[in-house]
């Protein structure tokens, strides 16, 4: 659609009384086949021939690799970059100005950069075995010293992870608007913030399994992804091949969040070993590999100042953030991505008349850190709620008030933020304030000065945010990474007994879309969500398409398929006309049949009529059938933007640390919600992540850059016991600009819960003179600073 | 994550179990429930030639009341405790400490026997069964030994036990109808292993009590006479003369350098005593 073209928020389609359109709650389609173990992931295929890699990884994170020994007896299983001839490494190359590249060998060559790279690949007839080949290989390894601290490795002399780039930082971005009109502010506040390397947890992990298809000459790829069309253009890169002898097939998927939206070096090296044995390969990541090897995420360091008035309104903000990027720039999202989304994120929801903020992404001696579900929002949530706080508590007013004068109003909307956000649409102050009386600030305030008879504390926490999702062309041509999504295209084919199959290139890992779409397609059609069939992760199959992320496919996916089937229904109506013996002007579509004065014909008899039956068909009927694909782009494809404001009320205790969550509310608005029972569920799964961030989840290294939690024993996630039933509250604020007036809120979940917790902990502990400004709060982190301040006050008296 | 291969045998009786351990030259590991050597093997940190799984052994599963104590076979399951398919002599001392150890699914297969063996520091057995003075008895072909739980447990993942020689049975001594019991713990989430244990058993009647701070990274401190704990003598009014700062000192003197951590395992314990004292 261009530019000024009618706005379509309107339905066009009237979904009448089945309950099955836009906005209603159907139970999800996918989970008769997912919740009774009938799904069909990766690891269940079986293929005849099919031979188990394990993979040699290096155990230390940076060491020159001087030998690598194999047994004689097992000469001819095992691989290494000197056997991958002609297989190029994985380039991410940003655009911005300044990006120093780095070439990921699919198998390590020369140094190892962090611990778990790839080193040989041992092929056997099942794991147990290759994992047997594996522990016989020996790897002579020169030490070097390991980077682990990202802002020590900003510093000169600090040993380098690529050494011809003289230093250590990806990329370095500077952005600065009138940042000296806040120097004279009357409130200044400033901190030192910052948020754990965490791992994306799926419930399954990565997996692959490759075979070579002689007759079609093509490779096909079985892999857990999430982007199946880019993984096939990143191997294509690698592998030197034309992108069409390539077949990318994403089945099932559990799970991804952002673990699963890169090219791995296994999908090269088995792609490699499948075309050099000619029987399939099968490789499945398994959980240890998952936390020290693949990805990692979230690991943000804030050196922040807030300037306001006394009154709470903020003048501006100063900031210097660090991005611990990992070793490699992973294809496509980059290295860069997270530190320069900080950049432009970082202002939040409010309208802030001063802004500056340098970023560094920096390069170290771990896996690469990958866009997790919120991507960089959730630590930006974090650090500018946490400061929002001390701005409140400074300027001795409540938190909420302090938001309140600072949002941007609904009557401002559309509205272009100070790095040039263009927010959509939307109410902020009513979320909030729809918030603060969910969770009864005022009870809260009384109860607390009552105390609590189990000596603990309590404390309530807001945070709000608002997040651009589905961007679009302009947003991502300017990253300049390998990857820019432009129109979404949709494939819908009525089939002859009148049922529909949807074809798109998105995929679906838990997001409900074979519903959600199906949905959609009713909207326009009428046809019953029972018949209509949803064909996802399979690059035959399906029209390119960047695939799922950045809240994105309800929004564009859903998009095309409503135009795909608005151009489908059209033409089932001039041929319904037709056989009414109508002017197609006269007849409408609508609850799947098109009516006329006359009578009406049901779109399985129009599908009937033109497959089966072509000889009842006039002459001067439409050639073009009844198989459409059309491309979509929203009228402007700066991004929607969805926000939600987060209350929760905690319980801590000081002598143990531990955090109690009493109550949770959300208030968000994610436009108009295609199903808001699968929203709600998406909403109570990034809850559950965003309180492992809050409290649980943190991948700490030793010095020498090894990993130390290693399983889930020393990986902690919150479990049901620590997932509160949250109370939510849905607004409905149509985007201006998209199809229905959806918006992305797939990712919202995670953003706002660390925030708002770590501020109510720091609301029930700050009479005791303790603030937490790191996540995840720890009992020990808890306790360690309990103790500090009593130390402290003792000092003082 | 698959083990490294080795061989397996599932005896009938114990003295074929021992035999076996016995006859093993190599490494040798015995398996029960397998909730914690499972993930070992899987991981490879620990490669044994022989597995000899012990779970046919009708004889390791009795549980049976006999000169004042309670003896249960090795393969007693956590969850056999926590159901009330034991005795108990311990007047649901040792039920309640069982519905907390790890997910009821750990329990189910999980057996007290194994988890004494394992030697985990941060497992309830180790220091609930000090706490209440239980001894386990060691078999091998050539005879048995019964030594105190403390004893018994002499490093972090490191057992008393000898090759050849398997946990047989634990004897649990008759709670006293005077004494006070209090099990406390601190875990960062439900069914995670613990960072903090405290564990008391008073008998103001007596003026005696046994105190455990558990789940420290090495075996858990065990005070015997535990008078020093409460300004020198144990009454009725212990719990107001429980003494933090002794608390402390032990932990200190364990290698606990950090006070965070000392502060938390002082906190748990309090909250034992408080609740021995309820």
């Amino acid at each position: 659609m261009k530019e000024g073209a009618d706005l379509r928020n309107e339905r066009e389609f009237p979904s009448g009384s089945s309950g099955q359109g836009v906005g209603a709650r159907l139970p999800r389609k996918e989970d008769d086949r997912l919740m009774r173990g009938r799904g069909q992931y990766v690891a269940d295929i079986r293929l005849a021939g099919l031979h188990d890699v394990a993979f040699v990884r290096s155990p230390l994170a940076h060491a020159r690799i001087r030998g690598i020994h194999v047994p004689e007896h097992h000469r001819g299983s095992v691989f290494t970059a000197a056997d991958l001839v002609g297989i190029k490494p994985i380039r991410a190359v940003s655009g911005l100005p300044g990006f120093k590249i780095s070439e990921q060998p699919v198998l390590a060559t020369g140094k190892v950069r962090q611990v778990g790279e790839l080193v040989a690949m041992c092929l056997a007839p099942t794991r147990a075995e290759a994992e047997d080949i594996a522990a016989s290989v020996t790897l002579d390894l020169e030490e070097l010293p390991a980077i682990t601290d990202m802002l020590k490795a900003r510093e000169p002399g600090s040993a380098l992870v690529h050494e011809h780039w003289g230093d250590n930082v990806f990329l370095e971005t500077n952005y600065e608007v009138d940042i000296s009109a806040a120097f004279d502010a009357p409130i200044k506040v400033t901190r030192e913030i910052s948020t754990a390397r965490q791992c994306m947890s799926p419930l399954e992990g990565r997996g692959v399994v490759a075979t070579f298809d002689r007759r079609l000459d093509q490779l096909t790829l079985h892999s857990a992804a999430q982007m199946p069309h880019i993984t096939r253009s990143g191997l294509a890169e690698c592998l030197d091949m034309e992108e069409g002898r390539i077949r990318v097939i994403s089945p099932d998927v559990g799970g991804g969040f952002g673990h699963k939206g890169i090219l791995l070096p296994e999908e090269v090296c088995l792609s490699w070993l499948t075309m050099q044995r000619g029987h399939p390969v099968r490789w499945i990541e398994d959980r240890r590999e998952h936390l020290v090897a693949s990805s990692n995420c979230r690991e943000h360091h804030y050196k922040i100042t807030l300037y306001a008035d006394r009154d709470g309104t903020l003048r501006g903000i100063d900031c210097e953030a660090t991005v611990d990027s990992g070793a490699y720039s992973s294809y496509p999202f980059s290295a860069c991505l997270e530190a320069a989304q900080v950049a432009s994120i970082l202002p939040g929801p409010y309208k802030m008349p001063a802004y500056r903020c340098r970023t560094f992404s920096v390069a170290t001696n771990k896996c690469p850190i990958l866009p997790y579900r919120g991507v960089a929002r959730t630590g930006v949530c974090f650090a500018l709620e946490l400061m929002l706080d001390l701005v409140a508590a400074e300027a001795g007013l409540e938190p909420g008030e302090v938001r309140l004068r600072n949002l941007v109003l609904p009557e401002q909307m559309p509205f272009d933020n100070i790095t040039r956000k263009h927010f959509d649409s939307g109410d902020y102050p009513e979320a909030m304030r729809r918030a603060l009386a969910a969770i009864d600030i005022d009870s809260i305030r009384v109860r607390q000065r009552e105390g609590e008879a189990d000596g603990r504390r309590i404390g309530v926490g807001i945070s709000i945010y608002c997040e651009q999702a589905a961007h679009g062309t302009s947003v991502y041509a300017g990253w300049g990474i390998p990857m820019v999504p432009g129109h979404e295209q949709a494939s819908a084919r009525l089939t002859p007994d009148g049922g529909l199959e949807l074809r798109v290139g998105v995929h679906s890992h838990g997001q409900g879309l074979e519903t959600t779409l199906a949905q959609v397609a009713h909207e326009m059609l009428g046809i019953d969500v029972a018949k209509i069939r949803i064909i996802l992760g399979d690059t035959a199959m399906t029209p390119y398409s960047t695939g799922t992320w950045g809240s994105r496919s309800m929004v564009m996916a859903g998009g095309a398929v409503a135009t795909a089937c608005r151009e489908l229904g059209e033409r089932a109506r001039r041929i319904g006309a037709k056989l009414l013996q109508h002017d197609p002007a006269a007849v409408v579509l609508q609850n799947g049949e098109v009516r006329g004065v006359n009578g009406s014909v049901s779109l399985k008899a129009i599908a009937h009529t033109w497959y089966r039956r072509p000889q009842d068909l006039p002459a001067d009927v439409d050639p073009g059938g009844l198989e459409v694909t059309q491309g979509y782009k929203p009228v402007r494809d700066s991004g929607t933007f969805s926000y939600a404001a987060h209350a929760a009320l905690v319980a801590v205790d000081p002598d143990l640390g531990e955090v109690e969550i009493l109550d949770y509310v959300i208030v968000e608005d994610g436009g108009v919600l295609v199903n808001p029972l699968v929203v709600d569920g998406q909403i109570y799964g990034g809850l559950a992540q965003g309180i492992g961030t809050a409290l649980y989840e943190e991948m700490p290294f030793d010095a020498s850059g090894q990993p130390l939690a290693t399983t889930l024993a020393d990986y902690l996630l919150p479990g049901p016991t620590e997932v509160p039933a949250a109370r939510l509250d849905h607004m409905e604020t149509p985007s201006p600009y998209t199809q229905f007036g959806v918006k992305g809120i797939g990712e919202g979940g995670a953003i706002a819960p660390p925030a708002a917790i770590a501020n109510a902990v720091n609301d029930a502990l700050r009479p005791l003179g303790v603030e937490m400004m790191q996540s995840p709060i720890t009992p020990h982190r808890v306790v360690a600073a309990v103790l500090a301040a009593r130390a402290a006050e003792r000092s003082a008296a | 994550m698959k083990p490294a291969p080795f061989s397996y045998e599932r005896p009938r009786d114990l003295d074929a179990a021992l035999s076996m351990l016995a006859a093993s030259t190599g490494s040798a590991k015995i398996i029960a429930g397998g909730q914690s050597l499972g993930p070992m093997l899987n991981l490879r940190l620990v490669q044994p030639e022989l597995i000899v799984d012990i779970s046919g052994l009708a004889e390791l599963k009795r549980a049976e009341v006999s000169g004042g104590e309670l003896v249960l076979g090795a393969l007693v399951t956590h969850a056999d405790i926590e159901d009330g398919r034991t005795a108990d002599v311990t007047r649901g001392a040792m039920r309640a400490v069982a519905a907390n150890i790890a997910y009821r699914a750990v329990r189910n297969r999980g057996t007290i026997g194994g988890s004494l063996s394992h030697a985990d520091p941060a497992a309830d057995w180790v220091s609930a069964l000090a706490a209440l003075g239980a001894r386990v008895t060691l078999r091998s072909l050539t005879g048995a030994r019964t030594m105190a739980i403390q004893a018994f447990v002499v490093g972090a993942l490191e057992s008393a036990l000898r090759a050849g020689e398997i946990v047989e049975a634990v004897h649990v001594p008759t709670r006293t109808v005077s004494s006070h019991w209090g099990y406390a713990k601190s875990c960062r989430k439900t069914g995670e292993f613990a960072h903090a244990i405290g564990a008391v058993l008073v008998d103001p009647a007596a003026a005696s009590a046994r105190v455990v701070i558990g789940a420290i990274d090495t075996t858990p401190i065990v005070v015997t006479d535990a008078a020093e704990l409460f300004g020198g003598r144990i009454a009725a009014d212990y719990k107001q003369r429980f003494d933090v700062s002794v608390a402390d000192a032990l932990l200190t003197k364990a290698g606990i350098d950090d006070a965070a951590q000392r502060h938390i395992h002082v906190s748990v314990l309090k909250r034992a005593v408080l609740e021995a004292a309820a």
